[in-house]
This record gives structure tokens, sequence and C-alpha cells, in this order.
């Protein structure tokens, strides 16, 4: 579980996130919509322990995630930035590969190599496993950083914004492989601009405006044209198909 | 062929350059002329390698192929130790001083000067390299300014004196000041091997390497130390070349196509090697020139700099 405390963070003197708590529970997807500008992205690097918070705590799996060295806090979360540096030269498999380095620093084992394939495998991604990552269109490219953050095994998967500039093909791909995890793998947090992918794949949402929490809960009570409506300060009605929300602007 | 292979070879390449260097036209006394080779030789392949792995080591730390440690200002502050001496002690007094004890002052200046630097700017601000680029431009711009005006104040003898060890030059290098330039840059070189992983993760950037487990400032200040200590070694021992490092790693991120820093700084610091050994021998003994060596490298170095950044403009 991961609990979030009286959150507050700054920037450049502007407040960005303001008085934040909730818990997100261990298990399925949790989305975390809002307008641009939100704090969305910030909430989740606060959540990684890359961004200091100016008051409150965040706990990982009863971790208190600032004060955990740096190898610690990669054993409990992997993150997925909104654009991840691209190390010219870096083979697919080599890419993976580097989700194994809080395990064994440099020096990778029999085990780390398995569970790099079996990552590769999970991600439909040994077809692609000699080419280049710069080579790679962008849905294979972020087919592969999502396969480095699972190589991680760590009990969180934080993903910001990983469907950027994607087509509904390769959204549809990775939000079903995301969806598709194992029970005993990762809880997957990220954050989602599409309100309808959030809509169709989201067990859990967290929904937040200019910096403050707006409600937070399984998608059934996060979900719902009132919550919408005022979240983004535009009607928005909600329709089911098939036992899913469906999100429609009017 | 695969990136170990071709550092294989180009490890030949120096080998084989520096037999070259070495026993070209080697006349008697071969004893005596052996050794002055072998001292220039020493200094070349030492300032060569400092200079190809630290721009390395740099690159990655400042996430830029362009860049170079010439650019935060060490050449600047080296002239102006130099102008700052001779004001103080004079010409002749500046003449005076033991070359060894000269070399360790300047060494430890520049490292303390470089540490102190990027230091305060990291505690500052991590995250934000850029803003030690620009520090590093805007007090070189003081230094040389600093330096011109002391330069003003000296008479031409001692102006002189001056310009002569503001140039680089591979032809007066200390024996005393070789051999410790050979213990630093071992300790220095090794340093960088050892970080060698780390620098790999760090090239991912400063979110993602914190992601993967990390200590990133701690890495980046280390590897800035290292790059200073190599840095403060080469430029103390014959001078400033700026441009030297920037040939030697585009060269080789050209032949040695891998991530890994432990290919990379040797492929670089065997670049650097190579090109002055070459460079040298080929000024020395085929073309019989006097003219400096640097000054080539620098118009070379320079050339590569405007086709990296026209190449980037295109892209």
């Amino acid at each position: 579980m991961i609990e979030i405390d009286g959150l507050s963070c700054e920037r450049g003197g502007a407040v960005v996130l303001d008085d934040v708590s909730l818990c997100l529970p261990r298990g399925g997807l949790t989305a975390i919509i809002g307008p641009n500008g939100a704090g969305k992205s910030t909430l989740l690097h606060a959540i990684a322990g890359l961004i200091e918070p100016g008051r409150g705590q965040i706990r990982v799996e009863g971790t208190n995630i600032h004060r955990a060295p740096e190898r610690e806090r990669a054993l409990l979360l992997s993150l997925l930035t909104q654009s991840p540096g691209a190390v010219p030269r870096l083979s697919v498999r080599e890419l993976v590969a580097f989700g194994r380095w809080p395990h064994h620093r440099g020096r990778p084992g029999a085990d780390d190599r398995a569970v790099v394939e079996a990552a590769m495998a999970r991600f439909d991604l040994h077809t692609l496993a000699d080419r280049p990552v710069e080579a790679l269109s962008g849905g294979q490219r972020q087919r592969a950083f999502v396969a480095m953050a699972f190589a991680q095994t760590t009990p969180w998967m934080l993903l910001d914004e990983p469907l950027a500039a994607l087509d509904p093909k390769y959204t549809r791909d990775i939000m079903e492989r995301l969806r598709d995890l194992p029970k005993d793998g990762p809880s997957v947090v990220l954050v989602l601009h599409d309100l309808s992918v959030a809509a169709q794949y989201a067990d859990h949402c967290v929904c937040l405006k200019d910096g403050r929490l707006v409600a937070s809960g399984p998608w059934r009570q996060t979900i719902t044209s009132g919550v919408l409506s005022d979240l983004y300060e535009t009607p928005i009605r909600i329709t089911e198909i098939e036992g899913r929300p469906v999100v429609l602007t009017t | 062929m695969t990136a170990e292979r071709r550092l294989l070879a180009l490890g030949a390449v120096l080998v084989l350059a520096a037999v070259l260097y070495l026993a070209w036209n080697l006349r008697a006394p071969y004893g005596y002329i052996l050794s002055l080779r072998a001292q220039r030789l020493a200094a070349l392949m030492m300032v060569g390698a400092a200079s190809g792995a630290a721009t390395m080591v740099f690159q990655t730390l400042v996430r830029n192929r362009l860049l170079t440690p010439g650019i935060v200002g060490f050449d600047a502050l080296f002239i102006f130790l130099q102008t700052l001496l001779v004001l103080l002690l004079g010409g002749v007094g500046f003449a005076l001083l033991p070359p060894g004890g000269l070399f360790l002052l300047e060494a430890i200046c520049l490292m303390a000067a470089a540490l102190a630097l990027f230091g305060w700017l990291l505690r500052k601000g991590a995250e934000d390299l850029i803003r030690l680029v620009l520090t590093g431009v805007v007090l070189g711009v003081l230094l040389r300014g600093l330096s011109g005006f002391g330069q003003r104040l000296l008479d031409p003898s001692e102006y002189a004196v001056l310009q002569q060890v503001s140039i680089a030059s591979f032809g007066n290098v200390d024996s005393g000041a070789l051999a410790i330039s050979a213990v630093a840059l071992m300790l220095a070189l090794a340093a960088a091997m050892a970080m060698a992983p780390a620098l790999d993760v760090a090239a991912f950037g400063r979110s993602s390497a914190r992601s993967l487990g990390l200590a990133y400032d701690r890495t980046v200040l280390g590897g800035l130390a290292v790059v200073s200590a190599l840095v403060a070694v080469s430029t103390a021992l014959v001078g400033p070349v700026i441009f030297l490092g920037l040939l030697a790693a585009s060269l080789a991120h050209a032949t040695i196509p891998s991530w890994r820093h432990a290919l990379r700084i040797p492929a670089g610091a065997m670049l650097g090697a190579v090109i002055l050994v070459l460079g040298q021998f080929v000024f020395e003994r085929v073309l019989a020139l006097q003219s400096a060596l640097s000054v080539v490298i620098e118009f070379a170095g320079g050339l590569v700099f405007l086709a990296l950044v026209l190449q980037r403009r295109a892209q």
C-alpha cells in the first residue's frame, strides 16, 4: 500500500500539490487523472521519491520513501518518466536488462538474465531484442521502456504518461499488457491524459485539480459524470458498455 | 567487428605508433636519444589519455557530446594562474621555480578550484548541470579578462616567459612532473574505470538513473572529481589543449560502437594518445616541422566541433 499523508509541494514559489492525503491499494491499475497543471506528474515523482515534499510524507509498503536510500527505493518502485533518456546504441535487450541494475549493481547473474528474458517475452520484444532502441517506432520504444520497468520486479510500477503520442493500436497494446500483468506482479500507477483510456482500464482513480485531491477510489466512485464534470469544468456524460464506463464529452 | 575487438585493435595501433615514434630514424647515441624520445612519448601519451578519458566521462555527466571539460574554464584558470605567478614573482623568479613544484602547485590549484565550483553548484541544484556549464563559461570569460589585464602590467621579457608556458608544448616537459603526473593519471583512470557501471546508468539522466537506484548526485560529483584530476594533470603538464578531448571522444564514439563506459573510457584515452603520438611523429620526423602540434590539434578539433554542431542542426 502507498500512504500519502498531508503532502504539499512547491515549485518556483507556486504550490503544485496542496495537502494531498490518500491511500493507493495494492493490485490492479491506478490512474492519476486531472486537467493540465493539476499536479499529476508531480504527485507521481513525489511518490517515486524524486521530488522532496514541502510538508507531509509518503510511505510505500511502510517505508518513508524520502528517508529511504536510493537502492531501497529502487527495489520498491520502478519509474518510467515522460521522456526517458535514450542511450545511443543500446539494444532493446540491453535496455530491459538495465531494469535489473538495482539488484546486481553492474554484476548481472543468471537470475537477472532469466528475469530479463521473462520481461522480454511478456512484452513481446524478442523479435526486436537486438535492434537499437533509437531505431524503434514510438510504440515499440515505449513497450521496451515499460518492459525495463517491469524487469525491475518492484511491488510498484509508476508510469508517467506512457501513452503520450501513441496511436490507438499501441495504446491498446500497452494498456492490455499492463492490465494482464500477473496477480503477484507489480501494482501499476500511471498518469493518464486520455479519460476514455482511464475509464476503460483503471481499477482505481486519483482525481487532481489545481494541486488538490478531488476524488480517490475505485472506478465506480470516481469515473462518474459529477466528478469528471467538476474536475474538467465541462459537461461529461458516462455510459457503460460491457461493464466498463465510456466517457462522452457533450 | 565487436567493440571489444576494436578496442584491442586500437591498443595495437597505439603500441605501433609508440614504437614508430621511438625507433624511426634512430641514430647514435642510442641511449641518450631514446631516453629523450621516451620522455616526450610519455608526456604525449599521458596528456592524450587524460584528455580523452576526461572528455568521455564529462560528456556522460553533462549528457552532451559537444562539450569538453575545457568549456568549464580549465584553460582560462591555467593561464590566470600562470599570469598571477609571473606578476607576483617576476619573469626571473617564475623561471627559477622548480618545475616539479610548479606542476604540483598548478595541478592542486586547478583541482581545488574545479571541485569548489562543482561542489558549490551541485549543492545549489544537482539537476542543473547546464547551469554548471554556463557558470564555467562565464567564469572562463572573467578569468581571461583578468589574465589579459594582468598581462598588460608585465614588461616585454616577463610577457615572453608567460607566452612560452601558455601555449601547449610537449617539448620541454620536466621529468619530475612526469612521474607525479603518471601516478595521478593512473589513480584517476582507475577511479574512472571503477565508476564505469555507474556512469552507464547515469547516462540515462537524473530521474531515470535515480529510479534505478543510483546515488546520482554522488556519482556526478565523483565523476567531476575524476575529470578535474585528469584535466589538471594534462593542463599542468603541457598547457591547455582545449579541443584534443573533443577530437578523441568523437573518434571514440565513431570507432567503438558501445554504450559501455568500461570500453568507451579506454577508447577515448587510447585515441587521445594515438592522435598526439602520431601527430607529433608526423610533425617531427616526417615533415621535420618545429611548429606547435597543439595548434594543428586545436584547428582539427575546432573543425570537428563545427561539424558536430552542423550535423546536430541538420538532424
